[in-house]
């Protein structure tokens, strides 16, 4: 408790940096971001002196990225709710621990990604394990290529490709996906996904070469030339 | 260096980290074999497609959800 009153004295010598527009009636979540995406560090040293509204500000920012990260992982709407709830409810308490070495949104992910793999663990005890070998490379030759013709991107409206990725990425194993996630949607390192996931780096590039090689045989079934849509 | 060589490295190929002499022989492989250069294009275009995703609006309800918890959280802190 005397903490707690120590860090909130602090706070009152500090000025809020965010609540300088109103909360929005129409949305009283919804704290306007008033200040531009590489003032990350500031709203950390704020939410840390236990400005809640910095931190709020934090929480705005990146709940749709990592609630895209935790369902990516579960594959699993309950479980990807609790996770990313979970991940900020640890991001708060754990604040004064983040020694700001890496972004806080790294930081961020790291934790959220920990919180869903413990729910997918529990969801899948028998299909899922990083600590297994990849196989070998007899099975990574593509076989019936055929080319995808004009851009995807173009050919398809953004819903119907969300819908798309969606449903590879579902079926990829969940040992590939989790470091395919993590390094080509969170744009993690290397290095970063082998320490999120307790793994070595090699293990983080046999894994990512493997799903970005199965996951481009899903999307060929899209988007070969003359494939129906 | 072969097709299945070629396989074996198109990731650190797409990202940038293979060496010079590697990279080289790569190239060299692509330029007489369509086969492999499909390959390499598609799947360096699945990884601009998942990376360009831009995540969808949190659903209103865990939205909702998420700020009631963040808010108890916040305000038990601060007792």
């Amino acid at each position: 408790m005397l903490y707690a009153t120590f860090i909130n004295a602090k706070a009152r010598m500090q000025p809020p940096i965010v609540l300088l527009i109103p909360l929005s009636a129409s949305n009283p979540h919804r704290l306007p971001s008033t200040v531009a995406r590489d003032d990350e560090h500031l709203l950390v040293a704020a939410a840390k002196r236990g400005d809640t509204h910095a931190f709020e500000e934090l929480v705005n920012r990146y709940e749709a990225k990592i609630f895209r990260l935790t369902m990516n992982i579960t594959r699993n709407r309950e479980d990807a709710e609790d996770a990313m709830q979970d991940a900020f409810l640890k991001s708060y308490a754990h604040l004064k621990n983040f020694q700001e070495d890496s972004r806080f949104y790294t930081w961020l992910v790291r934790i959220a990604a920990n919180e869903a793999l413990m729910r997918l663990r529990k969801r899948r005890p028998n299909q899922f394990s990083l600590d297994e070998p990849v196989e070998g490379d007899e099975d990574l030759m593509p076989r019936e290529l055929e080319d995808w013709g004009p851009s995807p991107e173009q050919r398809f409206a953004q819903t119907e490709m969300h819908e798309i990725l969606s449903e590879v990425i579902d079926k990829l194993e969940p040992d590939f996906r989790v470091v395919f996630v993590l390094r080509d949607v969170e744009e993690l390192s290397t290095e970063e996904t082998a320490k999120a996931l307790g793994i070595s780096i090699p293990a983080v590039k046999s894994r990512l070469l493997r799903a970005r090689l199965k996951l481009r045989q899903k999307l060929d079934r899209y988007f070969r030339r003359g494939a129906t849509n | 260096m072969n097709c299945k060589g070629v396989i074996r490295e198109i990731s650190d190929y797409i990202d940038g980290e293979l060496d010079l002499l590697a990279k080289q022989e790569l190239e060299r492989h692509l330029e007489d074999c369509e086969d492999c250069k499909m390959v390499v294009d598609q799947t360096r275009l699945t990884v601009e497609i998942f990376c360009d995703s831009k995540p969808v609006e949190l659903p209103t309800d865990v939205k909702s959800r998420l700020h009631d918890a963040l808010r108890r959280k916040l305000h038990e802190k601060s007792n």
